[in-house]
C-alpha cells in the first residue's frame, strides 16, 4: 500500500511539476506572444492599407504601380542598391582591419572604446554634427576649414580678392588676371579701372590716384578703384577722388613671356622701365585677385551620397571593431602558433587562420549592416539639405515622406513599407537559417 | 430734413454699436471650467501665448490647458476629433487646413459668436480667409508679413544707395552693391518657402490679386503668360548665381535662418535678403547686428506700378467644440487686448486693426504691422493655399520646382513641370 500511495503522490507531483512548467512557459512566452501579435497585426494592417489610397478608397495595386513608375522612387531604389552594395562590405572590412590592428597595440581596449563611441550617440545628433562638418563655407564647415588651411599655404588669397575690371574696354579678364586687349608701345600708358573691391580691403596708405608721366624707356600707368559712393564719377575714367590700388604686380609680356614688371605705388601708379622699344601686352597678375578657397559643397548633389555613406561608416565601424575584436580573442591560440611554427607568414596566418575562424562573426556583422542600411532614414533626413534630398533619398525616407512628411498618403506609405519589408525579409530568413545551422 | 434725421439716427445707431462693442465686453464667469487649447507655439512663443491665456483666466476664472503641438498639428487634431476629444480651441497655421477641417465638419461656424468683432477689427480679407462657403470659422490671431526685404544699412550707406521702392530701383541698387564689392542678395534656398515666397510676391505685383486667386485655384495654368512674366522677374535675381551669396550651391545649402543672416555677419556676405518680419529673431540672436540700426527692411518693391501689396501668413483660431469656455476664449482672442499682450513682448504681428501700433516693441515690427494693415492688396502665402501635395511636400511640386529653378533657371522647363505637378495634385 505504501508503495502505491507513494507512486500516486509521485504521479501527482509530476503532474504538478508539469503544470508548473506549463505556467512558467506561458509566463515566458506570453509577453513574447503579445509583442509578436502586435507585430503581425502591424504587418498585416500595413500590407492591407497599401491597397487603399490616401482617403481610404480601394485602389488595388495602384500604389505599387506608382512606386515603380515615379522617377523619384526609382532614385530611392537605386540609392538603396548603392548603399547595400557598398556599405556592409566597407563596414565589415574596416572593422576587420581595425580590430586586427588594434589587437597588436597597447591600450587596444581604450582604442576600441573610442571607436565604439559614435554608436552611443544618437544618429540624429551624429547627423547634425556631420551636417556642420560638411558645410560649404570654410568659416562653418570643419572639413573645408582644414582644406582651406592647406590650400592657402600653396595659393594664398590675393590682396584684392574678387576684384574685377570696372569696364571691359581697354583690357579683358584672362585667367584671373587682366590683360590689355591691344599691344602697348614703349612710351605709352596702360591704365586699369577696377571694381568690386571693398574699400576696407585697400591699405590705409593708399591715396588718391595719380596718372604718371609717360616714360620714354618703359610703360607707365595707374590702377585705381573705380567705385565712388552714390554712383558718382564716370566709370572707367580716372576721376579725382578715386583711390589708387597699391601693391598690384603689373607685367609686360612679349611672346608669352614676362619681360618686365613693377608694383603699383600708394597712388596706384606704376612704371615698368628698362624695356626694349617695341610692343607689349600689359597684364595685372592674377595673384592679386585670387579668391580665398571657397569650400567644396559636400552637401551638393554630386557628393551627397558619398558624404552620407562616410557619416554612416563612421558611426557603425566601431560596432564591427568591437564584435570582431571579441571574435579575435576567442580564436584558438594554438592554431595560430602552430601555423607560425610551420613557417606561415603573418599574411598567411591572417588569410588562412584568422579569417576563417572569424567567418561567423563577419557574416553576422555583414548581415546586420545590410538590414540597417536598408532601413537607413534619419541620417539622410538630417544631413541632406532639402534641395538635394530628392537625390539622396531612399525607400524608408520616401515612406516617411509619403505617409507623414507632407503628402499624408498612408496608402502609398504602406506600399513603400511593404516593399521595404519584402526586401529585408530574405536577408532575415537567411540569417535565421544560419543561426539554426550553427546551433545544430 | 427728413434725410438728415435719418442720417442722424443711423450715425447714432452706429455710435451706439461701436461704443457698446468697445466698452461693454462682458466676460462670463467660467470658474471651474476647463478650456483645452492646441496650437503649434513652443518655447518663447509658448511663454508669450500663455501670458495671453493667463489674462483670459484672470478675466473669467476658467482654467486653461494648453498643449503645444509643433509637429503634425493636422494629424494630431484629426486624431483627437476621431477619438471624440477635440480641444475647445485650436490655432491652425493656414487657411487650407481651416477649409479642410471645416468641410470635414471638425469646426463650429462662429459667425454668431465673433462675427461682430471680426467685422469691427479686421479688414474684410481676413474674414474671407477664415470663411468656407460663406460661413465664418475662425479669427486670425497672428499674422506674418512676408513682403519685406532686409538689408544691411551700413553697406547701403557705404555704397550711397537709396532704399528702393520699385523693382527697377532694387536692381539698380543691386548693381551698385555688386560694383562696390558685395554680393547683392542672399537666399536661404534650402528652405523652399523662401524661394516660393519670392515668386508669390512678384506674381501678386505682376498679375494682381484676382489672377493670384485664380492661380491658387488652378483656374489658370502655370504656363500662363502672367506666370512666365513673373518668372522673368524672378530670374533677374535667382537666375544670377553671381548675385547670390555662395552661388547656386551656397544658396541651396543654407536654410532660412542661415540665409537671412548672411548680410549681417562680419564680414557681410550679402547686402539684401528677402525674408519675413519674423526673421528679426534670427538676425538678432545669430548676429551682432542691431535690428533697427544695422538691419532694417524695406517693403518688397512695387512692380509695374503695383500698389502696396503684402503676401502674408498667419494662424487662425478656430472652435472645435461648442462650449461656453470656447466661445469666450474665441471672443477674447479677437480683441485687441489679446493681441497686445503678446505683441508688446515682440514676436507677434497682429492683423487686428484695433491693436495700437505703439505697443510693438520697436519701429520695425510696428512698420511691418502697419504694412499688413494698410496693404491694398493682401494675399495669403500661395504655397499654403494650394493642395499640400503640390505646395508643401519636400522635393516635389512648388518646393522641389523652385529649388530646381535656382540650379537651372529655365522658365519653360519649370512652368511646364509645375503645371504637370499641379494637374496631379488638384
Amino acid at each position: 500500500m505504501p508503495t502505491l500511495t507513494r507512486s500516486a503522490a509521485a504521479h501527482a507531483g509530476r503532474r504538478r511539476d508539469k503544470r508548473k512548467h506549463r505556467l512558467a512557459a506561458l509566463m515566458f512566452l506570453g509577453p513574447a506572444a503579445i509583442v509578436l501579435g502586435l507585430l503581425v497585426y502591424a504587418i498585416v494592417f500595413t500590407i492591407g492599407r497599401s491597397f487603399f489610397d490616401a482617403y481610404g478608397g480601394y485602389v488595388g495595386l495602384a500604389n505599387y504601380k506608382r512606386v515603380v513608375s515615379e522617377p523619384r522612387m526609382l532614385v530611392a531604389i537605386r540609392n538603396n542598391a548603392i548603399w547595400v552594395a557598398i556599405v556592409p562590405a566597407v563596414v565589415t572590412a574596416l572593422g576587420l582591419i581595425f580590430a586586427v590592428l588594434t589587437e597588436r597595440i597597447r591600450w587596444s581596449a581604450a582604442f576600441r572604446m573610442v571607436m565604439f563611441m559614435p554608436l552611443v550617440i544618437s544618429s540624429l545628433a551624429a547627423g547634425v554634427t556631420f551636417r556642420f562638418m560638411y558645410a560649404g563655407n570654410p568659416n562653418e564647415g570643419f572639413i573645408n576649414a582644414v582644406i582651406q588651411q592647406v590650400v592657402h599655404v600653396v595659393k594664398p588669397p590675393g590682396l584684392y580678392p574678387g576684384g574685377r575690371l570696372s569696364v571691359e574696354d581697354f583690357a579683358v579678364a584672362v585667367d584671373g588676371g587682366f590683360e590689355s586687349r591691344e599691344f602697348v608701345q614703349v612710351g605709352q600708358q596702360a591704365n586699369f579701372a577696377l571694381a568690386a573691391i571693398r574699400p576696407q580691403l585697400i591699405p590705409e596708405t593708399a591715396t588718391e590716384l595719380r596718372v604718371p608721366a609717360p616714360s620714354p624707356s618703359g610703360i607707365t600707368g595707374v590702377v585705381w578703384l573705380d567705385f565712388l559712393s552714390g554712383g558718382r564719377g564716370t566709370r572707367g575714367q580716372p576721376d579725382p577722388e578715386k583711390r589708387g590700388l597699391p601693391g598690384i604686380k603689373v607685367e609686360a609680356i612679349q611672346d608669352g613671356k614676362v619681360v618686365g614688371k613693377a608694383y603699383t605705388g600708394n597712388d596706384g601708379s606704376y612704371a615698368i622701365t628698362g624695356l626694349a622699344p617695341g610692343a607689349y601686352k600689359v597684364r595685372l597678375s592674377p595673384e592679386s585677385f585670387r579668391q580665398p578657397f571657397g569650400g567644396y559643397y559636400w552637401l551638393g548633389r554630386d557628393f551627397i551620397i558619398p558624404a552620407l555613406i562616410l557619416a554612416y561608416v563612421w558611426i557603425n565601424t566601431g560596432f564591427a571593431v568591437m564584435m570582431i575584436g571579441a571574435g579575435l580573442s576567442s580564436i584558438n591560440r594554438d592554431l595560430l602558433e602552430a601555423a607560425r611554427t610551420e613557417g606561415a607568414n603573418e599574411w598567411q596566418v591572417f588569410r588562412y587562420i584568422t579569417i576563417p575562424s572569424l567567418m561567423p562573426v563577419l557574416v553576422v556583422i555583414f548581415v546586420r549592416a545590410i538590414i540597417s542600411v536598408l532601413k537607413i532614414f534619419d541620417l539622410i533626413l538630417v544631413v541632406a539639405p532639402e534641395p538635394v534630398r530628392a537625390d539622396a533619398t531612399v525607400l524608408a525616407l520616401e515612406m516617411w515622406n509619403a505617409a507623414f512628411g507632407g503628402m499624408n498618403d498612408h496608402g502609398l506609405g504602406s506600399a513603400l513599407a511593404t516593399i521595404l519589408f519584402l526586401l529585408i525579409l530574405p536577408v532575415m530568413l537567411s540569417n535565421i537559417r544560419r543561426f539554426r545551422l550553427e546551433q545544430q | 430734413m427728413r434725410l438728415n434725421t435719418r442720417l442722424f439716427t443711423l450715425l447714432l445707431a452706429l455710435l451706439v454699436v461701436f461704443v457698446g462693442a468697445a466698452a461693454a465686453e462682458e466676460w462670463p464667469d467660467l470658474s471651474g471650467q476647463t478650456v483645452n487649447v492646441v496650437a503649434l507655439w513652443t518655447g518663447d512663443e509658448q511663454r508669450k501665448f500663455e501670458d495671453v491665456l493667463a489674462e483670459f483666466s484672470a478675466l473669467t476664472g476658467a482654467e486653461i490647458v494648453y498643449s503645444p503641438t509643433p509637429e503634425n498639428l493636422a494629424t494630431v487634431l484629426g486624431t483627437r476629433v476621431e477619438g471624440g476629444s477635440p480641444p475647445d480651441i485650436a490655432a491652425l497655421p493656414n487657411p487650407g487646413l481651416l477649409q479642410d477641417f471645416a468641410r470635414r465638419g471638425f469646426l463650429v461656424a462662429v459667425d454668431d459668436i465673433v462675427g461682430d468683432l471680426v467685422d469691427q477689427y479686421y479688414a474684410p480679407v481676413w474674414r474671407e480667409l477664415a470663411s468656407v462657403d460663406g460661413k465664418l470659422y475662425g479669427v486670425w490671431y497672428k499674422a506674418a508679413n512676408k513682403s519685406v526685404v532686409w538689408y544691411n544699412t551700413n553697406i547701403f550707406a557705404e555704397v550711397g544707395a537709396e532704399v528702393p521702392t520699385t523693382w527697377e530701383e532694387m536692381m539698380e541698387v543691386a548693381e551698385m552693391v555688386d560694383f562696390y564689392g558685395i554680393t547683392p542678395f542672399s537666399a536661404g534656398g534650402g528652405s523652399s518657402w523662401v524661394l516660393t515666397d519670392w515668386f508669390e510676391n512678384i506674381y501678386l505685383r505682376v498679375a494682381g490679386p484676382e489672377m493670384y486667386d485664380k492661380l491658387v485655384r488652378h483656374e489658370i495654368s502655370w504656363t500662363d503668360p502672367t506666370v512666365i512674366e513673373a518668372f522673368e522677374y524672378l530670374k533677374q535675381v535667382l537666375g544670377r548665381p553671381e548675385w547670390l551669396a555662395g552661388g547656386v550651391e551656397g544658396t541651396l545649402e543654407a536654410n532660412h535662418p542661415q540665409g537671412i543672416i548672411k548680410p549681417f555677419v562680419d564680414p557681410p556676405q550679402a547686402a539684401m535678403v528677402y525674408g519675413a518680419d519674423f526673421s528679426v529673431s534670427a538676425i538678432s540672436t545669430e548676429t551682432n547686428a542691431v535690428v533697427g540700426e544695422d538691419a532694417l527692411f524695406f517693403p518688397f518693391p512695387s512692380i509695374k506700378g503695383s500698389p502696396a501689396a503684402v503676401v502674408g501668413g498667419g494662424d487662425v483660431a478656430v472652435m472645435m467644440k461648442d462650449t461656453p469656455g470656447a466661445r469666450a476664449l474665441l471672443r477674447f482672442l479677437a480683441t485687441p487686448k489679446a493681441a497686445e499682450i503678446w505683441a508688446s513682448q515682440g514676436g507677434l504681428t497682429s492683423p487686428n486693426k484695433g491693436v495700437d501700433l505703439s505697443v510693438y516693441p520697436n519701429e520695425i515690427v510696428a512698420a511691418s504691422a502697419k504694412a499688413l494693415q494698410e496693404a491694398e492688396w493682401f494675399r495669403f502665402d500661395l504655397s499654403d493655399l494650394v493642395p499640400q501635395e503640390f505646395g508643401s511636400t519636400a522635393g516635389t511640386g512648388m518646393r522641389g520646382g523652385f529649388q530646381e529653378f535656382v540650379r537651372n533657371p529655365d522658365i519653360e522647363a519649370i512652368t511646364r513641370q509645375l503645371e504637370e505637378d499641379a494637374k496631379k495634385a488638384y
